[in-house]
């Protein structure tokens, strides 16, 4: 407990008064402070003053004092923003170089990675997953199967213009019939050729199917794009429907979805919304996912 | 008690500071103090001009703060930011060295090894250059403002000065190739940095070199509070001796007292020990926290001792129990070795030897492995299972060196680096430039007949192609 006494006693092992202030019977010898401390003290308050003069300090209604030499965070941050811009302009004139170019020179591959990395997240994460994993209906682009071909010319021409995208004249297009939906086959020649497409891939069939009507109705409906042998065409874009890949699912129930009602993805045609370095840096990093051939 | 309390009044809460006027004086003391200040101050100033070949591709200067590429340089050693850990090694050595010192001698450090007390007895000796001993300095400011006080002032904050800018100047030629950043001041071609990193050290220096002086270990330093705290009955202080000392008389009366068979002490309370104290105090009170223990007293005393033919050493190293213990007519004891010296040796020991092995084993070729997040993996259209890894190589040597990057733990498996070509045997050869790190998408692909785990481990291992070093990191390979 704390107890303020009037009377400064004096201690008798050290000579010297005490403020007074008691704790627990542990009295508080008086040992004058210097007296620069105190003028310190005293001038880091005036300095303080300078504060409120130089700097925005005192909150007022709607805004607050400016200060007189106009500080603000946010003009640093406009100033470092600006710097950073103009450091990607320099970097992003080396990316007029051709596509094989970068990518044959580490130091503009870098930054090309970089920059498309910082891209692939703000545009094609939202539908192709944060490493370009993809999901059912949206492509893995890790992968070796690639519908519209994963070469850097072939890639950055799908990014370019897009896929199905009305108005762009240079936009991947291709349309699936929906057999079901428009009367082309019926229900039971649907299940006849999903088991077949399954035969193809090397899955199991159905039981109790005839697949002896198979190979004909393939043949008629389905070859024309994905090839005799179902090994599709990069030109059309129409999957390889023989391998262990595929977009929106290999069993009966999406197949005979697929075949019904048909199916055609569209991407935005990145070039209508980003400058054409940035679409090359775009490229680049989704020829290196693992994919790219 | 009421009637001291009258008579002494109250002190005042705040007081003016008495300034110090720290005699000279010779003896043993003294000289340690000039040899470690000589040897202190010669390194400091020096010290960035010495030159360390490292070859073409790195600093040659000996030690290096390298803070744009992020290198800390000391003759043949090389550290990396992620190795800080040889700083905090050097720092709790450093932290149980002064341990150890107090445990023996006191405040060993404060005393002779300080930069304060070091720059402080420098400024000392320029002012005594320009204003004499004690006595002058002190006639000298309480007289009036001659031109020979104003000269000898001007004169002596002006070397003050110099000296302080010299610091400065000496601590940033730590930070850059020494001989440049020289010229480059010189020619007022240095970065803004540079010139105000000198301002401020120059400032600092001479306040707390030149005018603030004690007061910084009395108010401004916790080192005296830790080492109130660090100290024990064995350690060795600088002592009093008051046993042999008291009751203080002078000579002739001492004289005249042994004569007639009384006690008379040896100290006769001529006041050199305080006379000679940078601090200002009378260590004949005892120990106090104001005393940095340099020992300028048991000088002092000595050469007094020594003029009136008594035994040197009423002032020295020594313990207040061994007062005690000679009043009680027993035999002082000195301790130096007891548990605590010996647990810090052994502490000391401990730290040193693991940042002696740590270095000597240091690699010079490291690996890190960052599996993908997503996808964790990936099916390839043969049916093969795909992992992606960002490995990161680094290359500590001043050369060029190609890596070879293999991987085990899976059969069949193949390993790929993105656009890095590859050997004749499928090893992908990362080239890293000199002292540095690159990093490189590795892909790690299973064959399809092959049917893992959910999760495995595989090792990852990169070989200098030629050298032959190597290091390992073990991750996962993930498949569905
Ligand atoms: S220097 Fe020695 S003799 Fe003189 S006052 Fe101090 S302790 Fe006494
Ligand atoms: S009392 Fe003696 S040892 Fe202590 S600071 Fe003063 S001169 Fe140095």
């Amino acid at each position: 407990m704390a107890q303020h006494q009037d009377h400064h006693e004096v201690d008798a092992h050290t000579g010297v008064s005490t403020t007074g202030h008691e704790w627990d019977g542990i009295r508080e010898l008086n040992t004058p402070l210097p007296r620069w401390w105190l003028g310190i003290f005293y001038a880091t308050i005036v300095w303080s003053v300078g504060y409120w003069v130089v700097y925005p300090a005192w909150p007022l209604i709607t805004t607050t004092t400016q200060g007189v030499i106009g500080y603000a965070s946010r003009n640093d941050i406009a100033r470092d923003l600006a710097l950073l811009q103009q450091q990607r302009a320099s970097q992003a004139a080396g990316l007029t170089a051709s596509l094989e170019q970068i990518k044959a020179d580490p130091s503009l591959f870098r930054i090309a990675m970089a920059q498309g990395k910082a891209v692939f997240g703000d545009n094609c994460a939202a539908c192709h997953g944060v490493g370009g994993g993809g999901a059912k209906g949206y492509p893995n682009l890790n992968d070796d199967e690639w519908l519209w071909g994963g070469s850097l010319g072939e890639i950055h021409q799908t990014l370019q213009h897009g896929i199905r995208v009305a108005g762009d004249a240079e936009t991947r297009i291709s349309q699936m019939p929906a057999f079901g939906k428009d009367g082309v086959l019926k229900p039971a020649e649907i299940r006849v050729v999903a088991n077949h497409v399954r035969a193809l891939a090397g899955l199991p069939t159905e039981r109790g199917v005839d697949l002896a009507k198979g190979p004909e109705l393939f043949a008629t409906n389905c070859a024309a794009c994905h090839g005799d042998a179902g090994k599709g065409n990069k030109e059309l874009g129409a999957p390889n429907l023989t391998d262990a890949i595929s977009l929106y699912g290999m069993d009966m129930a999406s197949l005979t979805e697929t075949l019904t009602n048909s199916r055609a993805g569209v991407m935005p045609a990145w070039g209508q919304r980003l400058d054409p370095t940035t679409v090359k840096a775009l490229t680049l990093y989704v020829h290196s996912l693992g994919g790219g051939q | 008690m009421a009637l001291q309390e009258t008579e002494l009044g109250d002190l005042p809460l705040f007081a003016a500071t008495k300034k110090v006027y720290p005699q000279s004086v010779s003896g043993r003391y003294r000289r340690a103090k000039w040899l470690i200040l000589g040897l202190c101050l010669g390194v400091y100033y020096l010290l960035p001009f010495l030159r360390w070949d490292r070859g073409p591709n790195l600093p040659n200067q000996a030690v290096l703060a390298d803070l744009a590429n992020a290198r800390f340089y000391f003759f043949f050693i090389e550290i990396w930011p992620q190795e800080v850990y040889y700083f905090t090694g050097l720092l709790i050595m450093a932290a149980f060295v002064l341990f150890m010192m107090n445990a023996v001698a006191g405040r060993v450090w404060c005393g002779y090894l300080c930069p304060q007390t070091v720059w402080t007895d420098l400024f000392l000796t320029v002012e005594r250059f320009f204003e004499g001993d004690r006595r002058e300095r002190i006639k000298l400011d309480e007289g009036p403002w001659t031109a020979g006080k104003v000269w000898r002032k001007t004169a002596k904050h002006f070397v003050w000065l110099m000296i302080a800018w010299w610091t400065g100047g000496a601590w940033v030629l730590y930070f850059a190739d020494a001989p440049t950043l020289v010229r480059d001041l010189a020619t007022l071609q240095a970065p803004f940095t540079a010139y105000a990193f000198i301002a401020i050290l120059t400032f600092t220096t001479y306040a707390l070199a030149g005018i603030m002086r004690e007061q910084v270990c009395n108010y401004m330093c916790p080192w005296p509070r830790i080492q109130a705290a660090l100290t024990d009955d064995d350690a060795l202080n600088v002592t009093y001796r008051y046993d042999r000392g008291d009751p203080r008389v002078s000579v002739k009366q001492a004289e005249r007292l042994r004569k007639e068979g009384h006690p008379a002490g040896d100290c006769v309370d001529c006041r050199q020990c305080v006379a000679v104290c940078p601090t200002g105090i009378d260590i004949r009170d005892g120990a106090q926290l104001d005393c940095i223990q340099c020992g300028l007293c048991i000088d002092a005393c000595d050469n007094v001792m020594e003029k009136i033919s008594r035994p040197k050493g009423l002032i020295a190293y020594d313990t207040d129990d061994n007062v005690k213990r000679r009043i009680a007519g027993e035999k002082p004891v000195y301790n130096p070795l007891r548990l605590r010296t010996m647990i810090y040796a052994a502490l000391i020991l401990v730290v040193g030897g693991a940042m002696v092995f740590q270095l000597a084993t240091r690699r010079t070729i490291e690996m890190s492995v960052l599996h993908d997040r997503s996808p964790l993996f990936v099916r390839l259209s043969d049916g093969s299972i795909r992992n992606a890894y960002t490995i990161r190589i680094l290359n500590k040597r001043p050369d060029e060196r190609p890596v070879a990057l293999t991987v085990h733990g899976l059969p069949g498996v193949r390993i790929e680096a993105v656009g890095v070509a590859a050997t004749a045997d499928l090893r992908p050869v990362v080239s890293v430039a000199p002292d540095s790190s690159r990093e490189v998408r590795v892909l790690v692909t299973l064959p399809p007949d092959i049917h893992p785990e959910k999760t495995q481990t595989i090792t990852f291992t990169a070989a200098d192609l030629f050298a032959g070093e190597r290091v390992t990191a073990t991750d996962h390979f993930i498949a569905p």
